[in-house]
């Protein structure tokens, strides 16, 4: 019986990279999105909302929640569940709107 | 706007899911030119979901049901896609409109690129009819404590099984209604994960009335078969009749509170076990994703979910000239019905742009619609069997978030009904706010809709949603600029099989 | 004898015309009904940008009643809950010429006779006012004035302010106007049953037509289509309601082609509001592309930074407007009894109170504060 998701399909993935997290190294495999990647190192939230600044992470898994919105390589609201993971990715907890450069 | 007859395709597919997958390859060999729009970088759609090639997974059916079927589809694309079907991967749809330039009887399809349409190339493509299989999301009903980082769709936690290999947990429930919770179970169960309860609000009885049905569909009985058997093997406890009513943890799941539910979905009091488990996948079933359909005007359905399903012909047709839909667009049914369907549809738009209604009379096609209608029958029985009951909104708090982009309680949403004059979604919207975020509504609108209709049960919300994906200002001031060419992505690297 | 359905006035529209003739007729002790085929704010209010706007009104009528109003709405924010969402934030008009400046100079030069405040905006100023604003434009005024207020939240707590003297029922066409022997109101016919009340006020806002021909009398209102990108949740980045020079004239034109200026403003929810296209199409909710790619050009040539913004959502209204562009308010002579409160176009929001309070001081008094001769609703009448 599988002890992982990777061993039940028999996946070979190319050699992982590394991604940051905040100022946490992660390891990713090439083809996961961020949001897998983050689970594979036990994150499960990268953004607190604006209203009441909790903690969220991916919910629906396809694109449709905007719940795993992250800021990416200092872009906001990008849907984690869809953005691939690239090497030297840095994604970092986004607080509420992710513009607060924008506020004046 | 294109300038030149070649930009004008004989058919735009909106979604390579089993519909769509399903639509194009039988639309292209009939000698159609078709565009196939999907936001995935993949063809599959949700349920054919699998890992990018760079994954190496050797084995990518351990994970799916009827894998052949797709790999069928897989084989026929391939070798159709160099003469008929063009592939436009990570393309976005956000509209679709009618022609009004030159002749009348074209669509224009609206598209932003990139994985998650963050890209600046926005795209038209033209087309003379239009077959929307567009697909589900799942539906998902608040409880107190839903918001909590570890309570993830019970959909989600499959799409990021099967595409990313991980899990959000390593003691997941699985919890809600529907036939998928036993798949999304018998899934992490194979992956590696403890699940320590499938919760169910249904009872199975329903399905007991329709025997009749259930028998004439053997397939759709294997699939539960296996996946019961291999609940039974992980030792995977169903409770029926049942509903997580509570999520424990401060920062993240840490355990959760299943109670036993009467027959209209009210929590029976002092009925309340504690489950420990560190992640919760959860979901109601699906709702089908009918905007871009709707937004051209095209006539819904209440289906038996309680879901807004669109009104559909025997020939896949909308009530809009010229525009298809197959799938479960036309309400939720599964792959093997969304392959039938887009078939159908296919030969019904052949049948119509070569102006030969002759061509949908012949045997096969009356198979086909054969098999079609057993199959509905089949996912009705399922859909009546898991439609909510009314009493689940008695599970909420005054303070539970219902609208998650919002952050909306169902407090504030009940006084807009009882205080200020709400009577349905859309006013609850204007005076809560609830719906009116990222997501549009599509995580939260049954349950508005549902706390707006003071009765309780859930009437079918169509909301109207004329953008279906978020597009940048950039994007809609260059709309007058001349198309940029849609680039075909190349062939799917993963050999399906 | 008050019954459930008898009371001293019937108001036809849940609208904030609606509510805030139902408002001040109750504040003057009057019962009223409040009659709607849909829920509260279902029709142009729920679909406005809620301006309150002295900045965009030639001299006239339109503008004494919008400067009433915004002293109204002062009071009223005062007495409703915060969550209505009144912002005196002003308005600023931009010009991306000289010959625009002057255009905008001798405007404000005749409001300010008329009691309108406006303050010159110098080009290296705008800044000042709003940093995101592109550069290379002439310059600007600035309208202290102009303020916004949530819609439908400002027409719900309206109704409910009433206190029990606001009977609202919901989801109720009218189907008839009952009159008596001598042509007289007597109240309305329903779906559902009759309501009895020897005034019935008509502020059905784009329906309002249909509601006079039931009464059986012509009052031409017409819809003028507007769609409103609404972007997805900002910090602030707009501080004041900023439109384009242009904006005055579309908002005068009567043309039914399609028109379109920018109008960018905050909102304290989070999301900008694009607005506003104008075009004549009758209730046709169809996407129009073309509206869209010009308000999204409009937005981003006045504010560079919002490029990479995204429109979450889009949405049509319909705004109520009758050939002149004003409104329809007081008595209709042509059948006793009945009243017009409709036709305000796109400022029914800011225009409201002041109509309210004129139709309730009728109601009470028997006449009306102001000259209200250019809102006369029989002006279209054709002369005998």
């Amino acid at each position: 019986m599988a002890r992982t998701p990777a061993e039940l399909v028999g996946a070979r993935p190319e050699p992982p990279f590394e991604i940051t997290f905040d100022d946490r190294t992660i390891t990713a495999l090439p083809g996961q999105s961020v949001a897998a990647a983050l689970w594979g190192a036990g994150i499960l939230a990268w953004r607190t909302t604006r209203g009441t600044g909790r903690p969220r992470g991916a919910f629906c898994g396809i694109g449709q929640c905007y719940d795993c919105l992250a800021t990416i390589n200092g872009t906001p609201n990008r849907r984690a569940c869809l953005v691939p993971a690239r090497p030297g990715d840095a994604v970092t907890t986004q607080e509420g709107n992710g513009h607060a450069e924008l506020s004046v | 706007m294109p300038s030149s007859a070649s930009d004008l395709y004989d058919v735009a597919i909106v979604g390579a899911g089993s519909a769509g997958l399903s639509g194009a390859v039988t639309a292209a060999e009939l000698g159609l030119s078709v565009a196939l729009l999907d936001t995935s970088a993949q063809v599959g759609g949700q349920f054919y979901r699998h890992p990018e090639p760079a994954l190496g997974a050797v084995r990518p059916e351990a994970l799916h049901h009827d894998w052949s079927a797709f790999r069928s589809l897989h084989r026929r694309l391939e070798s159709v896609e160099s003469s008929g079907v063009t592939r436009l991967a990570g393309h976005h749809v956000w509209a679709v409109t009618r022609d009004d330039a030159d002749n009348a009887d074209a669509w224009t399809v609206h598209a932003v690129t990139g994985a998650d349409g963050d890209g600046e190339r926005p795209v038209r493509v033209r087309a003379r009819a239009l077959l929307l299989a567009t697909g589900a999301y799942e539906r998902q009903l608040p409880f107190p404590g839903w918001t909590l980082p570890g309570v993830v769709g019970a959909g989600g936690a499959q799409a990021m099984l099967k595409s990313g290999l991980v899990l959000p947990g390593r003691r997941v429930v699985v919890a809600g209604s529907g036939p998928l919770l036993l798949a999304v179970a018998s899934s992490l169960a194979h992956a590696g994960a403890r699940v320590p309860a499938v919760v169910e609000a249904s009872g199975y009885l329903g399905y007991a009335r329709h025997m009749r049905t259930l028998a004439a569909n053997p397939h759709k009985l294997a699939e539960a078969a296996v996946h019961g058997a291999a609940l039974l093997r992980h030792g995977v406890r169903v409770r029926t009749r049942s509903a997580v009513t509570a999520v424990h943890g401060r920062d993240r799941v840490e355990a959760v509170t299943v109670s036993r539910l009467d027959r209209d979905w009210r929590p029976v009091a002092g009925t309340g076990r504690r489950v420990e488990c560190d992640a919760l996948a959860v979901g109601f079933g699906l709702a089908p994703q009918i905007e871009l359909a709707t937004a051209l005007g095209c006539a819904t359905r209440p289906a038996k979910d309680g879901t807004s399903a669109l009104a559909l012909d025997a020939l896949q047709r909308t009530s809009v000239p010229g525009v298809w839909a197959a799938g479960e667009t036309g309400g939720v049914g599964g792959a093997q019905l969304a392959i039938a369907e887009g078939e159908l549809a296919a030969i019904s738009i052949a049948a119509r742009l070569s102006g030969r209604p002759a061509a949908t009379a012949g045997g096969h096609v009356r198979s086909l619609r054969r098999r079609r209608d057993r199959m509905r029958a089949f996912a009705d029985v399922m859909a009546a069997a898991h439609r909510p009951g009314p009493g689940w909104t008695r599970w909420l708090d005054d303070d539970t978030d219902v609208c998650r982009c919002e952050e909306v309680t169902a407090g504030r949403i009940r006084e807009a009904v009882t205080d200020l004059g709400a009577r349905d979604a859309r006013t609850v919207k204007l005076l809560t706010r609830a719906g009116m975020g990222w997501c549009q509504g599509r995580m939260c609108g049954a349950a508005v809709a549902c706390l707006a209709a003071t009765g309780g049960d859930v009437p079918p919300s169509a909301e109207r949603r004329p953008l279906a994906v978020p597009v940048t200002l950039a994007a809609l001031a260059s709309l007058a600029e001349p198309n940029t060419t849609p680039e075909p992505t190349g062939s799917d690297s993963t050999d399906g099989g | 004898m008050l019954t459930r359905n008898t009371s001293d006035v019937i108001v036809v529209g849940a609208g904030v015309v609606g509510a805030a003739c139902a408002y001040y007729a109750a504040r003057a002790g009057l019962t009223v009904t409040v009659l709607d085929r849909g829920p509260v704010a279902g029709g142009t209010t729920g679909a406005g940008e809620g301006n309150l706007l002295v900045s965009d009104k030639e001299p006239g009528p339109e503008l004494e009643l919008a400067l009433l109003s915004l002293e109204l709405w002062r009071e009223l924010a005062d007495g409703l809950p915060d969550r209505i969402e009144y912002e005196p934030k002003g308005g600023l008009v931009i010009a991306s010429d000289q010959a625009g400046l002057a255009a905008l100079r001798d405007f404000a030069t005749r409001q300010g006779g008329a009691g309108v405040t406006a303050h010159e905006i110098p080009a290296d100023r705008l800044h000042d006012l709003e940093p995101h604003l592109t550069s290379g434009l002439a310059g600007g005024f600035h309208y202290p004035q102009d303020a916004q207020v949530m819609p439908a939240l400002a027409a719900a707590h309206l109704l409910r302010s009433g206190g029990g003297r606001i009977r609202p029922h919901l989801g109720e066409e009218v189907t008839e106007v009952i009159t008596g022997a001598s042509g007289e109101v007597r109240g309305v016919r329903t779906v559902n049953g009759e309501f009895h009340a020897p005034y019935v006020v008509n502020a059905a806002g784009t329906w309002g037509g249909e509601l006079a021909r039931r009464a059986g009398v012509e009052l031409p209102v017409l819809p003028r289509r507007g769609f409103v990108l609404v972007t997805e949740p900002l910090p602030r980045v707009v501080r004041h309601k900023v439109y384009a020079a242009d904006y005055i004239a579309d908002v005068a034109s009567g043309s039914a082609a399609l028109q379109t200026s920018p109008v960018v403003e905050g909102t304290p929810a989070g999301p900008v509001l694009i607005g506003a296209s104008r075009e004549r199409v009758g209730f046709d909710r169809t996407l129009s592309t073309e509206a869209l790619r010009r308000l999204a050009a409009g937005a981003t040539a006045l504010f560079p930074v919002l490029a990479g913004v995204r429109v979450m959502r889009t949405y049509a209204g319909f705004r109520p407007y009758l050939p002149d562009h004003l409104p329809a308010i007081g008595p209709d002579p042509r059948v006793p009894g009945l009243l017009h409160a409709c036709g305000h176009e796109g400022a029914g929001i800011g225009l409201a109170p002041a109509t309210g309070l004129l139709i309730a001081r009728w109601l009470i008094h028997g006449q009306l504060p102001m000259n209200t001769e250019p809102f006369r609703p029989e002006r279209f009448d054709p002369v005998p």
